[in-house]
């Protein structure tokens, strides 16, 4: 009776860490995905095209290279103006989304520089949390 | 009283196509006896847009008689959303590309922040998307008459500071017959949705061809 329960218990266990290694491995994985999804593929669109002289491209955007340093607090803080990416001007803001953390902003740039027709070199954490740390004034009290 | 009243109307809620293929007529509709050379007749009056007049990108007045003998999809919106508005305006081109020949097929979009749109701002928008004015009328009016539309429209469209960009609206495409009766609601941002509705449209026009042949 005692080893059974052991035996149960040891199969519970190992099918328990199974589950959590799988989550923790899919979530890290598709973070970047889900993010980009549910923050960024409204008006960038899934694909990255954009919205023809409304809102730019991601895919094959030259801006990503031209601003690599400029990106994480595009994110966080929004941007207002006009914009040039591929050689075409581009006028329409883009909100914030303060509530992001590093962590959450480096895997959807990592998402875009990798995905969307984009083979640009990865982000770190700690390059993303750099590149905040020169915007962090904007942040509301 | 109320309970007669209402046994009058109903609400159209279903999809599905009656038995002759034709799109239904959504909306509340009232039955109405007449006589007819003695004889009690009852009529069916189907839901219709009332008359409307609003402004659009080229400062040109939009009205009903604009809109007379087409048909026409529309949608509420405005230029700052920061949500569903620019799937839903990627999903309104392809409407227009497929219809951008036809002017028997208008598109209609209003906007539901007349405050920050202005006509200057909607021509901007649309210039941008590379869209004909003819075809794709962006409107702006009186907020009050905006919102009274959509609800006609069967659409829901109010501010609300809690949601991003202020307010909170559908993304649904109406499609309008030529006597302005609402045959379908389809999700804008849904792309097999509006394949469907590119399929519906032509049901809604007259068979022009099928003479044009018998000519021949």
């Amino acid at each position: 009776m005692l080893i059974k329960t052991k035996i149960l218990l040891y199969v519970a266990g190992i099918a328990a860490l199974f589950t959590l290694t799988r989550c923790f491995y899919s979530d890290k994985q598709n973070e970047g995905e889900q993010l980009y999804t549910q923050y960024c593929a409204n008006c960038h669109m899934d694909d990255g095209s954009g919205l023809r002289n409304l809102i730019p491209p991601l895919a094959g955007a030259d801006y990503l290279e031209n601003h690599r340093d400029d990106l994480a607090c595009i994110i966080q803080h929004g941007q207002t103006g006009n914009i040039v990416v591929n050689g075409k001007n581009y006028n329409q803001g883009m909100p914030a989304f303060e509530h992001l953390k590093p962590g959450q902003i480096t895997n959807i740039l990592n998402y875009v520089q990798t995905n969307l027709g984009n083979n640009n070199p990865r982000f770190t954490i700690q390059e993303v949390e750099k590149q905040l740390r020169k915007c962090r004034h904007l942040l509301e009290d | 009283m109320l309970l007669g009243l209402s046994a009058l109307g109903w609400q159209a809620c279903s999809q599905s196509s009656s038995e002759t293929s034709d799109l239904p007529y959504l909306g509340e509709r009232q039955l109405v006896q007449r006589e007819v050379d003695g004889q009690q007749v009852t009529d069916t009056v189907y839901h219709r847009i009332p008359d409307f007049a609003f402004i659009n990108q080229d400062s040109q007045v939009v009205t009903s008689l604009t809109v007379q003998d087409k048909v026409y999809v529309t949608d509420f919106f405005f230029t700052t959303c920061p949500t569903i508005c620019p799937k839903m305006k990627s999903q309104m081109l392809r409407i227009y590309e497929a219809f951008e020949d036809d002017p028997r097929v208008m598109l209609l979009s209003h906007t539901i922040d007349p405050q920050h749109d202005t006509v200057a701002v909607l021509r901007d928008y649309a210039d941008r998307l590379q869209v004909n004015s003819d075809k794709w009328h962006f409107v702006t009016g009186e907020k009050d008459s905006i919102y009274s539309i959509a609800l006609q429209y069967m659409v829901s469209a109010m501010e609300d500071e809690e949601e991003p960009g202020g307010f909170v609206h559908s993304g649904a495409f109406v499609l309008v017959d030529q006597n302005r009766h609402v045959r379908g609601i389809y999700d804008g941002t849904d792309p097999a949705q509006v394949d469907r509705l590119i399929r519906d449209i032509p049901a809604l026009l007259p068979k022009k061809k099928k003479k044009d042949a018998d000519k021949n």
